[in-house]
């Protein structure tokens, strides 16, 4: 069972109160993107084994976006943040380096 | 006009803990600017409360104010006074950038009444119910079982459970099973 804090409501909310939604911090490929680029950005995704970032939406709850990273190995949240944003925050990559030093995502280290 | 009932009509699940469809209630939703002075004034001054805090609700008899979402409450005022209220609205918060809605008719109000009251809940809805970590002014919207509600603590004894009228007999149904089953003793006090 996952537990995520809400960065809006301020509240840990359980796996079933939340909506997964993929992967964090895609970069829209829209019109006049070459092939390669949109076809990553549609269809290519991380999958690692370890430090992942994903989006969750607070479905039952406040109904709002966030972000977390977490470890898919061994189901460790990092932190949560806001979805406000275009790259985890620098706390939460301190604090992955802190339990996971040397760790890389997509273009995140 | 027509003769507006509650969704379950006043049912009532007697036992050692309650379940009471709380009849007709009126509920407005307001989305804006919650920072927004003139927003906090119009929900304070209809409902006689102080503006909650995230995740808290200030309620008191039939006028409340619940936190919904960073930029959502919901109003509890007495039925009948729904439409004037949605007026007073309008006027205060001419020109604003916002939202209020009369959803009185869309929900249904269950009150869970009794010693073991917490348990009744606790065993429904994925959230952690202590004495130390939820109690009277707290409000959470969550699921119970299948369905999305939303509760608060009228007192130590008494949960109030908003949810969809739709689904107004699925959750009535659920509390008083889970009523019934009796408590868990999970929560007394050692
Ligand atoms: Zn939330």
């Amino acid at each position: 069972m996952l537990i995520l804090h809400c960065p809006y409501c301020g509240m840990d909310v359980d796996e079933t109160d939340l909506h997964a939604g993929g992967q964090a911090h895609l970069k829209r490929e829209g019109p006049g993107s070459s092939d390669e680029d949109f076809e990553d950005y549609l269809f290519l995704r991380e999958n690692p084994k370890g430090v992942h970032f994903e989006r969750w939406r607070h479905v039952y709850g406040c109904g709002k976006w966030f972000h977390a990273a977490r470890c898919t190995n061994t189901l460790e949240v990092f932190g949560t943040y806001p979805a406000q944003t275009l790259e985890p925050p620098q706390e939460i990559r301190d604090k992955i380096s802190g339990k996971r030093p040397g760790w890389s995502w997509g273009m995140f280290k | 006009m027509s003769n507006a009932v509650s969704a379950l009509q006043g049912k009532v699940a007697p036992g050692e803990v309650t379940i009471r469809e709380a009849g007709l209630r009126g509920m407005i939703t307001l989305r804006g600017d919650l920072s927004d002075k003139q927003i906090r004034r119009v929900c304070t001054d209809m409902t006689d409360q102080k503006f909650p805090e995230a995740g808290k609700a200030h309620c008191e008899g039939d006028k409340g104010i619940c936190w919904m979402s960073p930029d959502e409450v919901l109003l509890l005022v007495p039925y009948a006074e729904v439409n004037d209220h949605l007026t007073r609205i309008a006027v205060a918060l001419k020109g604003k950038h916002y939202l209020a809605e009369n959803v009185s008719d869309a929900r249904a109000l269950l009150y869970v009444e009794g010693e073991f009251a917490r348990e009744v809940m606790a065993k429904l809805a994925p959230v952690n119910l202590h004495p130390d970590t939820f109690g009277p002014g707290d409000f959470r919207r969550t699921r119970l079982g299948q369905v999305a509600a939303a509760f608060w603590m009228r007192d130590e004894d008494t949960f109030a459970v908003i949810c969809f009228r739709s689904v107004a007999g699925y959750a009535f149904d659920l509390l008083a099973a889970s009523a019934k089953a009796g408590a868990v003793g999970h929560f007394v006090e050692g």
